[in-house]
Protein backbone atom coordinates (compact mmCIF):
# COMPACT_ATOMS: atom_id res chain seq x y z
CA UNK A 1 0.00 0.00 0.00
CA UNK A 2 3.27 2.09 0.33
CA UNK A 3 4.69 4.10 -2.67
CA UNK A 4 8.60 4.71 -2.96
CA UNK A 5 9.12 7.72 -0.80
CA UNK A 6 7.78 6.32 2.15
CA UNK A 7 11.34 4.74 3.71
CA UNK A 8 11.26 5.94 7.27
CA UNK A 9 13.20 2.82 9.05
CA UNK A 10 14.21 1.19 5.49
CA UNK A 11 17.73 -0.47 6.15
CA UNK A 12 20.26 -1.04 3.79
CA UNK A 13 21.17 2.88 2.90
CA UNK A 14 24.86 3.55 3.56
CA UNK A 15 26.29 6.26 5.88
CA UNK A 16 24.81 10.11 5.72
CA UNK A 17 27.59 12.38 4.36
CA UNK A 18 27.75 15.95 6.44
CA UNK A 19 28.25 19.15 4.85
CA UNK A 20 30.31 22.07 5.60
CA UNK A 21 28.04 25.15 7.12
CA UNK A 22 29.23 27.60 4.64
CA UNK A 23 29.21 24.82 1.32
CA UNK A 24 26.97 26.71 -1.08
CA UNK A 25 23.12 26.55 -1.34
CA UNK A 26 22.60 24.95 -4.56
CA UNK A 27 25.91 22.88 -5.72
CA UNK A 28 24.56 23.23 -9.25
CA UNK A 29 23.24 26.48 -11.35
CA UNK A 30 20.93 24.13 -12.07
CA UNK A 31 19.98 23.06 -8.62
CA UNK A 32 18.73 26.80 -7.83
CA UNK A 33 17.32 26.96 -11.30
CA UNK A 34 15.11 24.01 -10.79
CA UNK A 35 14.05 24.84 -7.52
CA UNK A 36 12.83 28.82 -9.10
CA UNK A 37 10.99 27.42 -12.32
CA UNK A 38 9.10 24.93 -9.35
CA UNK A 39 8.21 27.80 -7.10
CA UNK A 40 7.29 30.23 -10.01
CA UNK A 41 5.01 27.10 -11.59
CA UNK A 42 3.27 26.50 -8.43
CA UNK A 43 2.85 30.59 -8.59
CA UNK A 44 0.45 29.91 -11.25
CA UNK A 45 -2.38 28.59 -8.89
CA UNK A 46 -2.78 25.34 -10.77
CA UNK A 47 -2.28 22.71 -8.01
CA UNK A 48 -1.70 22.97 -4.40
CA UNK A 49 1.56 21.97 -2.03
CA UNK A 50 -0.55 17.90 -1.85
CA UNK A 51 -0.74 17.71 -5.67
CA UNK A 52 2.90 18.58 -5.86
CA UNK A 53 3.95 16.49 -3.35
CA UNK A 54 1.84 13.62 -4.97
CA UNK A 55 3.25 13.89 -8.41
CA UNK A 56 6.84 13.13 -7.38
CA UNK A 57 5.67 10.70 -5.33
CA UNK A 58 3.99 8.97 -8.59
CA UNK A 59 7.88 8.80 -10.29
CA UNK A 60 7.86 5.08 -11.26
CA UNK A 61 10.26 3.92 -8.42
CA UNK A 62 13.09 3.34 -10.00
CA UNK A 63 13.42 7.00 -11.75
CA UNK A 64 12.59 7.75 -7.80
CA UNK A 65 15.25 6.13 -6.86
CA UNK A 66 17.71 6.81 -9.29
CA UNK A 67 17.09 10.28 -9.77
CA UNK A 68 18.69 13.21 -7.57
CA UNK A 69 17.02 15.33 -5.17
CA UNK A 70 16.32 18.20 -8.14
CA UNK A 71 15.40 15.84 -10.66
CA UNK A 72 12.67 14.13 -9.21
CA UNK A 73 11.72 17.99 -8.74
CA UNK A 74 11.69 18.33 -12.40
CA UNK A 75 10.08 15.22 -13.29
CA UNK A 76 6.99 15.80 -11.18
CA UNK A 77 7.04 19.40 -12.51
CA UNK A 78 6.91 17.89 -15.63
CA UNK A 79 4.36 16.02 -14.91
CA UNK A 80 2.11 18.59 -13.37
CA UNK A 81 1.90 21.06 -15.79
CA UNK A 82 0.61 18.22 -18.76
CA UNK A 83 -1.72 17.03 -15.83
CA UNK A 84 -2.70 20.83 -15.34
CA UNK A 85 -2.83 21.29 -18.43
CA UNK A 86 -0.78 24.22 -18.63
CA UNK A 87 1.67 22.65 -21.29
CA UNK A 88 1.00 19.76 -23.76
CA UNK A 89 3.14 16.64 -24.09
CA UNK A 90 3.94 17.84 -27.53
CA UNK A 91 5.57 21.23 -26.23
CA UNK A 92 8.00 19.31 -23.56
CA UNK A 93 8.62 17.22 -26.74
CA UNK A 94 9.50 19.62 -28.85
CA UNK A 95 10.97 21.97 -26.50
CA UNK A 96 9.31 25.35 -27.47
CA UNK A 97 6.00 27.29 -26.47
CA UNK A 98 3.08 25.52 -29.24
CA UNK A 99 -0.17 28.28 -29.16
CA UNK A 100 -0.66 30.57 -26.43
CA UNK A 101 -1.87 30.57 -22.61
CA UNK A 102 -4.83 31.72 -20.59
CA UNK A 103 -2.81 32.06 -17.39
CA UNK A 104 -0.56 34.77 -18.73
CA UNK A 105 -2.16 37.18 -15.79
CA UNK A 106 -1.12 35.01 -13.23
CA UNK A 107 3.09 35.18 -13.98
CA UNK A 108 4.72 35.76 -10.97
CA UNK A 109 6.71 39.14 -12.13
CA UNK A 110 10.36 39.56 -10.16
CA UNK A 111 8.65 42.06 -7.83
CA UNK A 112 5.80 40.00 -6.54
CA UNK A 113 8.83 37.39 -5.32
CA UNK A 114 9.64 38.52 -1.98
CA UNK A 115 5.95 39.80 -1.24
CA UNK A 116 5.01 35.63 -2.70
CA UNK A 117 7.62 34.23 -0.33
CA UNK A 118 6.61 36.49 2.89
CA UNK A 119 3.26 35.59 2.83
CA UNK A 120 3.23 31.85 2.37
CA UNK A 121 0.28 29.20 2.14
CA UNK A 122 -0.68 28.81 5.91
CA UNK A 123 -2.63 24.95 5.73
CA UNK A 124 -5.17 26.01 8.73
CA UNK A 125 -8.29 25.52 8.11
CA UNK A 126 -12.21 25.85 10.30
CA UNK A 127 -13.26 22.58 10.53
CA UNK A 128 -16.42 21.47 11.41
CA UNK A 129 -14.83 17.75 13.23
CA UNK A 130 -14.59 18.20 16.83
CA UNK A 131 -11.58 17.80 18.52
CA UNK A 132 -11.52 14.07 19.71
CA UNK A 133 -8.21 13.83 21.66
CA UNK A 134 -6.61 15.78 24.34
CA UNK A 135 -2.86 15.53 25.21
CA UNK A 136 -2.05 12.86 27.54
CA UNK A 137 -4.57 10.64 25.29
CA UNK A 138 -3.49 7.35 23.82
CA UNK A 139 -3.88 6.55 20.26
CA UNK A 140 -3.63 4.08 17.62
CA UNK A 141 -2.79 4.32 14.14
CA UNK A 142 -4.38 2.52 11.13
CA UNK A 143 -3.78 -0.81 10.89
CA UNK A 144 -4.01 -0.56 7.00
CA UNK A 145 -2.48 2.75 5.86
CA UNK A 146 -3.05 4.48 2.85
CA UNK A 147 -5.83 6.44 0.85
CA UNK A 148 -9.60 6.59 1.75
CA UNK A 149 -10.67 8.09 -1.38
CA UNK A 150 -7.98 7.10 -3.83
CA UNK A 151 -6.39 3.68 -4.32
CA UNK A 152 -2.67 4.20 -4.34
CA UNK A 153 -3.80 7.96 -3.62
CA UNK A 154 -1.67 10.44 -1.68
CA UNK A 155 -1.54 9.90 2.64
CA UNK A 156 0.95 10.99 5.45
CA UNK A 157 1.03 8.15 7.80
CA UNK A 158 4.23 6.73 6.91
CA UNK A 159 4.11 2.89 6.84
CA UNK A 160 6.61 2.67 9.81
CA UNK A 161 4.19 4.25 12.06
CA UNK A 162 1.19 1.86 10.88
CA UNK A 163 -0.88 0.10 13.81
CA UNK A 164 1.22 1.44 16.44
CA UNK A 165 0.19 2.78 19.79
CA UNK A 166 1.23 6.53 21.04
CA UNK A 167 0.83 9.55 22.74
CA UNK A 168 -0.72 12.79 21.84
CA UNK A 169 1.63 15.66 22.69
CA UNK A 170 0.18 18.83 20.74
CA UNK A 171 -2.68 19.78 19.39
CA UNK A 172 -2.36 22.03 16.24
CA UNK A 173 -5.68 23.17 15.13
CA UNK A 174 -7.08 22.05 12.52
CA UNK A 175 -5.40 21.27 9.00
CA UNK A 176 -6.17 20.84 5.43
CA UNK A 177 -6.26 16.99 4.95
CA UNK A 178 -3.31 16.02 2.17
CA UNK A 179 -5.65 12.77 1.31
CA UNK A 180 -8.63 14.97 0.16
CA UNK A 181 -6.92 18.36 -1.17
CA UNK A 182 -4.03 16.01 -3.25
CA UNK A 183 -6.66 14.73 -5.82
CA UNK A 184 -9.00 17.97 -5.96
CA UNK A 185 -11.42 16.60 -3.35
CA UNK A 186 -11.52 20.03 -0.90
CA UNK A 187 -9.57 20.60 1.74
CA UNK A 188 -11.39 18.32 4.61
CA UNK A 189 -9.68 20.04 7.20
CA UNK A 190 -9.38 17.95 10.53
CA UNK A 191 -7.83 18.11 14.12
CA UNK A 192 -4.24 17.50 13.90
CA UNK A 193 -1.61 16.25 16.27
CA UNK A 194 1.69 15.93 17.07
CA UNK A 195 1.59 12.11 18.24
CA UNK A 196 4.87 10.37 20.55
CA UNK A 197 5.79 6.80 19.91
CA UNK A 198 8.51 4.66 22.01
CA UNK A 199 10.93 3.42 19.53
CA UNK A 200 10.07 0.45 21.21
CA UNK A 201 6.54 0.48 19.95
CA UNK A 202 8.17 0.98 16.17
CA UNK A 203 11.45 -0.86 15.59
CA UNK A 204 12.63 -4.77 16.73
CA UNK A 205 15.89 -3.41 17.99
CA UNK A 206 15.37 0.35 19.31
CA UNK A 207 18.57 1.81 19.94
CA UNK A 208 17.82 3.04 23.45
CA UNK A 209 14.50 2.74 25.52
CA UNK A 210 13.99 6.47 26.36
CA UNK A 211 13.89 7.26 23.13
CA UNK A 212 10.58 8.69 20.94
CA UNK A 213 9.36 9.59 16.96
CA UNK A 214 7.27 12.17 17.11
CA UNK A 215 4.64 12.25 14.09
CA UNK A 216 2.12 15.31 12.97
CA UNK A 217 -0.97 13.01 12.36
CA UNK A 218 -4.35 13.86 11.11
CA UNK A 219 -7.84 12.94 13.47
CA UNK A 220 -8.68 10.16 10.77
CA UNK A 221 -5.64 8.27 10.94
CA UNK A 222 -6.15 7.45 14.73
CA UNK A 223 -8.71 5.63 17.08
CA UNK A 224 -8.20 6.13 20.39
CA UNK A 225 -6.19 3.46 22.41
CA UNK A 226 -6.97 2.26 25.98
CA UNK B 1 -12.63 3.81 -6.66
CA UNK B 2 -11.07 5.53 -9.09
CA UNK B 3 -7.08 4.18 -9.85
CA UNK B 4 -4.58 7.07 -9.57
CA UNK B 5 -2.07 7.85 -12.09
CA UNK B 6 -0.83 5.57 -14.68
CA UNK B 7 2.63 4.83 -14.67
CA UNK B 8 3.46 4.45 -17.87
CA UNK B 9 5.42 6.64 -20.80
CA UNK B 10 5.41 9.61 -17.81
CA UNK B 11 5.74 13.13 -19.66
CA UNK B 12 9.48 13.90 -17.92
CA UNK B 13 10.46 11.25 -20.61
CA UNK B 14 9.79 13.26 -22.95
CA UNK B 15 12.45 15.81 -21.83
CA UNK B 16 16.34 16.18 -22.67
CA UNK B 17 17.49 13.64 -20.17
CA UNK B 18 20.54 15.72 -18.98
CA UNK B 19 19.07 17.36 -15.85
CA UNK B 20 20.70 20.80 -16.83
CA UNK B 21 19.07 20.74 -19.98
CA UNK B 22 15.99 19.58 -18.56
CA UNK B 23 15.58 22.49 -16.76
CA UNK B 24 16.60 25.41 -19.73
CA UNK B 25 13.72 23.27 -21.74
CA UNK B 26 11.09 23.87 -18.34
CA UNK B 27 11.83 27.39 -18.39
CA UNK B 28 12.20 28.28 -21.75
CA UNK B 29 8.79 26.94 -22.78
CA UNK B 30 7.30 28.75 -19.41
CA UNK B 31 9.07 32.27 -20.49
CA UNK B 32 7.52 31.71 -24.25
CA UNK B 33 3.76 31.13 -23.10
CA UNK B 34 4.35 33.92 -21.11
CA UNK B 35 3.98 32.30 -17.51
CA UNK B 36 7.15 32.87 -15.85
CA UNK B 37 9.75 35.84 -15.68
CA UNK B 38 13.23 35.18 -15.81
CA UNK B 39 14.14 37.54 -13.62
CA UNK B 40 11.99 36.34 -11.18
CA UNK B 41 13.59 32.79 -11.33
CA UNK B 42 17.03 35.30 -10.29
CA UNK B 43 15.48 36.92 -7.65
CA UNK B 44 14.14 33.41 -5.88
CA UNK B 45 17.75 32.03 -5.85
CA UNK B 46 19.35 35.41 -5.19
CA UNK B 47 16.40 35.30 -2.48
CA UNK B 48 18.09 31.61 -0.26
CA UNK B 49 21.81 32.07 -1.50
CA UNK B 50 21.98 35.47 0.49
CA UNK B 51 18.99 36.89 2.22
CA UNK B 52 17.44 33.96 3.67
CA UNK B 53 19.54 31.50 5.67
CA UNK B 54 20.24 29.62 8.89
CA UNK B 55 21.14 32.78 10.32
CA UNK B 56 17.39 33.79 10.77
CA UNK B 57 17.25 31.15 13.01
CA UNK B 58 20.44 31.82 14.52
CA UNK B 59 18.81 35.33 15.67
CA UNK B 60 16.16 33.58 17.58
CA UNK B 61 17.97 31.07 19.17
CA UNK B 62 20.40 33.61 20.26
CA UNK B 63 17.89 35.76 21.34
CA UNK B 64 16.12 33.03 23.23
CA UNK B 65 19.14 32.35 24.60
CA UNK B 66 19.53 35.87 26.42
CA UNK B 67 16.26 36.87 27.67
CA UNK B 68 13.96 34.16 29.15
CA UNK B 69 10.67 35.75 28.31
CA UNK B 70 11.41 35.91 24.60
CA UNK B 71 12.11 32.41 24.93
CA UNK B 72 9.46 31.61 27.02
CA UNK B 73 6.87 33.02 24.15
CA UNK B 74 9.02 31.21 21.51
CA UNK B 75 8.41 27.53 22.85
CA UNK B 76 4.78 28.34 23.64
CA UNK B 77 4.03 30.57 20.06
CA UNK B 78 7.06 30.40 17.93
CA UNK B 79 5.04 31.00 14.91
CA UNK B 80 4.00 34.39 16.47
CA UNK B 81 7.55 35.31 17.70
CA UNK B 82 9.39 34.30 14.57
CA UNK B 83 6.79 36.55 12.61
CA UNK B 84 7.55 39.87 14.59
CA UNK B 85 10.85 39.46 13.75
CA UNK B 86 10.05 39.43 10.36
CA UNK B 87 10.70 35.45 9.95
CA UNK B 88 7.27 34.28 8.57
CA UNK B 89 6.89 32.79 5.30
CA UNK B 90 7.01 30.25 3.20
CA UNK B 91 7.54 27.05 4.42
CA UNK B 92 7.47 28.15 8.36
CA UNK B 93 3.61 29.14 7.69
CA UNK B 94 3.69 26.58 11.59
CA UNK B 95 6.39 26.86 13.28
CA UNK B 96 7.09 24.69 16.39
CA UNK B 97 10.03 25.08 18.50
CA UNK B 98 11.62 22.40 20.40
CA UNK B 99 14.35 22.57 23.08
CA UNK B 100 17.12 20.81 24.20
CA UNK B 101 17.74 19.88 27.88
CA UNK B 102 20.03 18.19 29.60
CA UNK B 103 17.36 14.88 29.69
CA UNK B 104 16.41 15.53 25.66
CA UNK B 105 18.07 15.77 22.60
CA UNK B 106 15.39 16.83 19.44
CA UNK B 107 16.08 15.97 16.06
CA UNK B 108 14.38 16.92 12.89
CA UNK B 109 14.04 14.75 9.70
CA UNK B 110 10.77 14.55 6.84
CA UNK B 111 10.92 10.77 6.20
CA UNK B 112 8.20 11.08 3.23
CA UNK B 113 9.93 14.20 1.52
CA UNK B 114 12.25 16.91 2.87
CA UNK B 115 10.07 18.83 4.56
CA UNK B 116 12.03 22.10 6.30
CA UNK B 117 11.82 25.43 8.01
CA UNK B 118 12.80 27.97 5.33
CA UNK B 119 12.27 31.03 6.77
CA UNK B 120 14.75 30.20 9.00
CA UNK B 121 16.74 28.12 8.21
CA UNK B 122 17.29 28.35 4.33
CA UNK B 123 16.98 25.31 1.80
CA UNK B 124 18.01 22.45 3.44
CA UNK B 125 21.70 20.92 2.55
CA UNK B 126 21.60 17.90 0.80
CA UNK B 127 22.64 15.12 3.62
CA UNK B 128 18.77 16.13 5.06
CA UNK B 129 17.13 15.02 1.57
CA UNK B 130 19.35 12.15 1.25
CA UNK B 131 17.74 8.83 0.95
CA UNK B 132 20.19 7.55 4.04
CA UNK B 133 19.40 10.58 6.28
CA UNK B 134 15.26 9.91 5.75
CA UNK B 135 15.60 6.23 6.37
CA UNK B 136 17.73 5.95 9.05
CA UNK B 137 17.24 9.06 11.85
CA UNK B 138 14.09 7.98 12.73
CA UNK B 139 14.97 4.17 13.26
CA UNK B 140 18.81 4.69 14.20
CA UNK B 141 19.24 8.36 15.33
CA UNK B 142 22.40 7.80 17.75
CA UNK B 143 23.87 5.70 15.11
CA UNK B 144 23.12 9.09 12.50
CA UNK B 145 24.82 11.78 14.94
CA UNK B 146 27.44 9.46 15.78
CA UNK B 147 28.33 10.43 12.17
CA UNK B 148 27.64 14.17 12.41
CA UNK B 149 30.33 13.57 15.19
CA UNK B 150 27.59 13.93 18.42
CA UNK B 151 27.40 11.77 21.20
CA UNK B 152 25.05 11.48 23.95
CA UNK B 153 25.08 11.19 27.50
CA UNK B 154 23.50 7.32 28.47
CA UNK B 155 20.92 8.41 30.34
CA UNK B 156 19.40 10.82 27.61
CA UNK B 157 16.36 10.63 25.31
CA UNK B 158 16.07 11.11 21.86
CA UNK B 159 13.17 12.50 19.91
CA UNK B 160 12.88 12.75 16.59
CA UNK B 161 10.09 14.91 14.98
CA UNK B 162 9.16 13.62 11.63
CA UNK B 163 7.77 16.38 9.54
CA UNK B 164 4.49 14.65 8.23
CA UNK B 165 2.44 17.62 7.65
CA UNK B 166 2.68 21.34 7.73
CA UNK B 167 3.81 22.07 10.65
CA UNK B 168 7.96 22.98 10.70
CA UNK B 169 10.25 22.22 13.76
CA UNK B 170 13.28 24.02 14.97
CA UNK B 171 15.29 22.82 17.73
CA UNK B 172 16.90 25.16 20.40
CA UNK B 173 20.28 23.79 20.75
CA UNK B 174 21.34 24.34 24.62
CA UNK B 175 23.96 27.13 25.26
CA UNK B 176 27.47 26.41 25.49
CA UNK B 177 29.30 26.83 28.56
CA UNK B 178 31.02 29.52 29.13
CA UNK B 179 29.20 32.15 26.99
CA UNK B 180 27.87 33.79 29.87
CA UNK B 181 29.36 37.53 29.20
CA UNK B 182 28.43 37.17 25.41
CA UNK B 183 25.76 39.45 23.69
CA UNK B 184 23.65 38.25 20.91
CA UNK B 185 25.56 38.81 18.04
CA UNK B 186 28.85 36.80 19.19
CA UNK B 187 26.58 34.33 20.44
CA UNK B 188 24.58 33.91 16.78
CA UNK B 189 28.48 33.17 15.84
CA UNK B 190 27.82 29.58 17.18
CA UNK B 191 24.32 28.63 16.28
CA UNK B 192 25.38 26.07 13.62
CA UNK B 193 22.29 25.04 10.84
CA UNK B 194 22.72 21.67 12.26
CA UNK B 195 22.27 22.47 15.80
CA UNK B 196 18.95 23.54 14.81
CA UNK B 197 18.45 20.48 13.16
CA UNK B 198 19.73 18.62 16.09
CA UNK B 199 22.40 16.97 14.28
CA UNK B 200 24.55 19.00 16.08
CA UNK B 201 25.35 21.19 18.90
CA UNK B 202 26.08 24.69 19.45
CA UNK B 203 29.71 25.41 19.08
CA UNK B 204 32.05 25.81 22.21
CA UNK B 205 33.06 29.60 22.20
Amino acid sequence: MSRVHDMGGRFGDGAIVPEAEDDPVFHEDWHGRALAVTLAAGALGKWNIDISRHGRECLPPVDYASMSYYEKWMAGLAGLLVDAKVLTREELAQGCAIGSSDLTDKRMDANKVAGVLASGGPADRPSDVPVAYSVGDMVRTRKINGNRHVNGGHTRLPSYAVGAVGRIVMIHGTHILPDSSAHRLGDAAEPLYAVAFAASELWANPEHPKDEVVLDLWQSYLSAAT
Amino acid sequence: MPHDHADHDHPHTLLPSDPALRVKALETILTQKGLIDPAALDEIIETYETKIGPRNGAHVVAKAWTDPAFKAALLKDATAVVSELGYYGRQGEHMIVVENTDEVHNIIVCTLCSCYPWPLLGIPPTWYKSDAYRARAVREPRKVLAEFGVTLLSDMSVRVWDSTAETRYLVLPQRPMGTDGMDEAALMDLITRDSMIGTGLASAP
